[in-house]
């Protein structure tokens, strides 16, 4: 019984690190139109911030300031936040699948970069010496986890919020009539490409956030972590739940994410012996024509976009 | 250098062979194919397995040509592949990007050939495995062409760079010379006017996707030949691809075989400046810089 | 009395379903005319044109082409009716040829080189500049070529959307006098035009359209001198929508 509790835990503290990151895809792509071909780039620049600013100095690689925990994790969504500045400046002006070329080149050299870089990343063995926050002070490992994930499911809460808020804004208004007709917006006085921008940037600040938590969680993170193959299931959560729904978007993370972990372990347990090192093959087909099949079959998702209304019809009477 | 340069001219000429199919469905149906490179992959494997199939049919074929590790056989395994390429980038049309347009927009067609693409890879892994194979275990050895500068070039090298380029100048006859090649070029520029005039665009547009099936199979086999048959070759060159469809240019194909020797020069004189480990990424930032400086590339129409 | 050659009856068409450019627009068009259709801007003569070309989706209505229905017809089958359709602007393919043009037209009639010959012989400037590429040709050379395109399968019936938009005087003259004499030759023309004067003397029968809807329509001789046209087209006139 402990088992499956425990469990449990470990699985919902990842689901809500992803369904963060999720919500900051859905800031970019559902309410923006911006397609990010680059999630893991971001995710990992948060990450791989956190790291370097909250862990412990190693011998071979720069970093190990060992800053104050919540400074290192806003410190990595800030690293995001900054890529995505960079990136956004060079690419968000082209046409959308020019853009969808470019940022999942971002992620390929990404990984690559991190893989290489020995001095910055560790190179392709990663980065340890982080010592989880208040570790020292929770002796037993399942009440940690269940701290952990508390705070983790309050972060969530907090970006979800926000992020509603956001969308019934004027700013929100703001990036759907970029979203539905640029021309238009542009007549209208509106900037769209200073918009877009911080758009792109809040919501790689997001993924930022989710992937400094993420490395927290394991207290170490590698190339491993940052394949394209992370982009994918991202998307893949967000196109299941529902594009432009913040809802839909938590929805579809712990769907994806528990038929993802579902089928690895029936994998595990019933497939035979030789079918074993296929396990990873199996899931990725899996992945790719539930993709292809929401998309064939029901492209808004599971829970559609809402209509937003962010002002009452009703008036007073004068 | 000229190790590097050659090596170079003779990955530019895969390359370049896989642009050409990108660029022209890339132009026709606007959207960034990311299941493209995959193509490489079935034809690679498909050649394979025709391979087997002829050689064990009649073993003589599977005698080397000459100073090649190329048989007979794999000549017309090759040619099989190329149909059964063509066939599937056709079908792959028809059954999801198609429909796919019809309920939803360009970009989630650029998410499915993702999905498309994930799913060929693993497919090609769980029916043949995930390890690097050989169409032949010979060894072939270089020859040592001149040795001050030194400069090895293997036979096979040799051919694929010649048989690509037959392959693009049979290409180029059709496109220039002949009412078909009309045909292709008026969809290119005016698809409502060529409609007007009588053509059919769902057939013109099958058309595309058999021609780009043909040449990423070639280019597949060639790449195999000259390295190793593995799942993730379409992995490998989706960026290399993109790389030289946008530097030529969308839509051109001329530009597109321009690009790719570009690329293909590019990522490997940057081999003697930058450790290898990061080669992956120069397509990446020879994308960049074009986006950046002109992002319709050398041939392309300038679009808003 | 010429035989009826296309009926158009009561079509609503529009880019977008819910939103209909034209609202039951009805005409006649008898063998060997020049029937012209003119009308203020936003009228929807142009989509007209395109509804019967199949271009622009018809919601409800018909049109028969000799009896023959071709109501929503693709528009490469056009050519299968004998139809024949120059659109306004971007007309011809500019990175081809002169000659590339004809040919691609005719890819399917063995007989090609000589009805190639055939149009030469009618437009010569085209046989000189043959090799060119036709982005390369003036505004009205272009209209030439792309009549010569639409001729070059001998159609029953060709559809003209604004012919002289752009051209000279001079050149405009010329593109309505050719469809004016192509109508004795046995071929008939549809003809939209903005050049209400011009085109008028050269034709048969007039429709004038406003807001998606016939107005009036009568014989062109009778309408040069009939103010209704300057009413219709000031906005003075209107029949009532129902």
């Amino acid at each position: 019984m402990m088992g499956l509790v425990s469990y449990l835990v470990f699985f919902t503290t990842i689901a809500s690190i992803l369904a963060i990151a999720v919500l900051g895809l859905n800031l970019q792509w559902g309410n923006t139109g911006l397609f990010n071909g680059g999630v893991v780039a971001f995710f990992g620049a948060g990450a791989y911030g956190t790291l370097l600013l909250g862990g412990t100095p190693q011998a071979d690689h720069i970093g190990g300031f060992d800053l104050f925990y919540p400074l290192a994790l806003i410190g990595g969504a800030a690293a995001a936040g900054v890529l995505a500045w960079v990136v956004g400046r060079l690419t968000l002006h082209l046409r959308h699948d020019y853009l969808a070329i470019a940022t999942f080149g971002v992620a390929v050299t990404f990984e690559n970069v991190m893989r290489n870089a020995q001095g910055l990343s560790g190179g392709a063995k990663g980065l340890r010496g982080f010592t989880r926050p208040l570790e020292a002070w929770v002796n037993d490992g399942f009440s940690y986890n269940v701290l952990f994930l508390t705070v983790v499911v309050a972060l969530l809460i907090c970006t979800y919020w926000f992020l509603e808020r956001l969308i019934c804004s004027p700013y929100g208004r703001q990036l759907r009539a970029i979203r539905e007709d640029e021309i238009a917006a542009r007549s209208l006085g509106k900037n769209p490409g200073a918009i877009r921008l911080t758009a792109f940037i809040t919501g790689s600040c997001i993924l930022g956030l989710a992937g400094g938590l993420y490395a927290t969680f394991y207290a170490f993170v590698s190339p491993q972590d940052v394949l394209p193959t992370l982009t994918f299931q991202l998307w893949a959560m967000l196109i299941v739940g529902g594009a432009g729904n913040n809802r839909g978007a938590i929805f579809g993370t712990f769907l994806i994410w528990g038929a993802w972990t579902a089928s690895g372990w029936s994998l595990a347990r019933f497939a035979p012996v030789e079918v074993q090192l296929y396990t990873g093959t199996m899931q990725f087909i899996l992945i790719g024509l539930v993709i292809v099949g929401m998309l064939m079959w029901r492209p808004q998702g599971l829970l559609p976009e809402r209509l937003v209304v962010s002002q009452s019809g009703t008036k007073k009477l004068n | 250098m000229i190790q590097s340069l050659t090596d170079g001219i003779l990955v530019g000429a895969i390359v370049s062979l896989g642009a050409i199919g990108l660029t022209m469905v890339m132009h026709m149906l606007r959207f960034a194919n990311f299941s493209h490179a995959e193509l490489l992959s079935i034809g690679a494997y498909s050649a394979l397995v025709f391979d087997a199939l002829f050689s064990g049919i009649l073993p003589s074929l599977a005698n080397n040509i000459g100073p090649l590790s190329m048989t007979w056989a794999l000549i017309l395994s090759m040619l099989c592949a190329m149909a059964v390429t063509g066939l599937s980038a056709v079908l792959i049309n028809e059954f999801v990007f198609k429909r796919i347009r019809e309920k939803g927009s360009e970009l989630s067609m650029v998410f499915a050939s993702f999905g498309v693409a994930m799913i060929i890879r693993n497919v090609l892994g769980l029916i043949f495995g995930l390890k690097s194979q050989l169409y032949s275990n010979d060894i072939v050895f270089a020859v040592l062409v001149s040795s001050e500068p030194q400069l090895l070039i293997k036979p096979d090298q040799v051919f694929v760079l010649l048989a690509a380029l037959l392959i693009m100048l049979v290409l180029h006859f059709v496109l220039s010379r002949t009412t078909f090649g009309y045909t292709l070029r008026a969809v290119a520029e005016n698809p409502s006017l060529a409609e007007v005039t009588g053509i059919r665009l769902s057939r013109v547009i099958a058309i595309v996707w058999i021609i780009s099936g043909l040449l990423a199979a070639a280019a597949g086999v060639f790449y195999g030949l000259n390295n190793h048959i593995n799942p993730v070759i379409g992995r490998d060159l989706v960026l290399p691809i993109f790389a030289a469809t946008i530097v030529g240019g969308i839509g051109s194909v001329f530009g597109a075989v321009l690009g790719g020797f570009i690329v293909g020069i590019a990522a490997n004189m940057a081999l003697l400046v930058l450790p290898s480990g990061y080669s992956p990424a120069v397509p990446f930032l020879i994308i960049l810089v074009l986006l950046l400086v002109r992002p319709h590339g050398l041939f392309g129409e300038a679009e808003t | 009395m010429a035989e009826t050659l296309l009926r158009v009856t009561n079509i609503v068409a529009g880019y977008v379903k819910d939103l209909p450019i034209l609202k039951q627009v009805s005409i006649e068009v008898k063998e060997a005319s020049l029937t012209l259709i003119i009308g203020p801007n936003g009228a929807g003569k142009s989509t007209f044109i395109k509804a019967i070309a199949g271009v622009v989706p018809v919601t409800s209505g018909k049109i028969t082409l000799t009896g023959h229905d071709i109501t929503g017809i693709r528009p490469d089958q056009m050519s299968q009716h004998s139809i024949a359709y120059v659109p306004q602007s971007d007309n011809i393919f500019r990175t081809l040829s002169v000659r590339q043009n004809l040919e691609l037209v005719l890819r399917k009639d063995r007989a090609a080189p000589d009805r190639i010959d055939t149009l030469f012989m009618r437009f010569p400037i085209l046989k000189t500049k043959q090799a060119e590429k036709a982005g390369t040709l003036s505004g009205g050379q272009r209209q030439m070529l792309a009549v010569s395109m639409a001729l070059a399968v001998k159609p029953m019936l060709i559809l003209m959307d604004e012919p002289s938009a752009g051209l000279s005087p001079k050149a405009a003259q010329e593109v309505l006098q050719l469809a004016r004499d192509l109508t004795t030759e046995g071929v008939t023309i549809l003809l939209v035009e903005q050049n209400v004067n011009q085109a008028m003397r050269l034709s048969d029968h007039c429709y004038i359209l406003a807001e998606g809807r016939n107005q009036h329509d009568a014989d062109a001789a009778v309408l040069l001198n009939d103010p209704i046209v300057g009413e219709i087209y000031l906005g003075g006139k209107r029949v009532p929508a129902e």
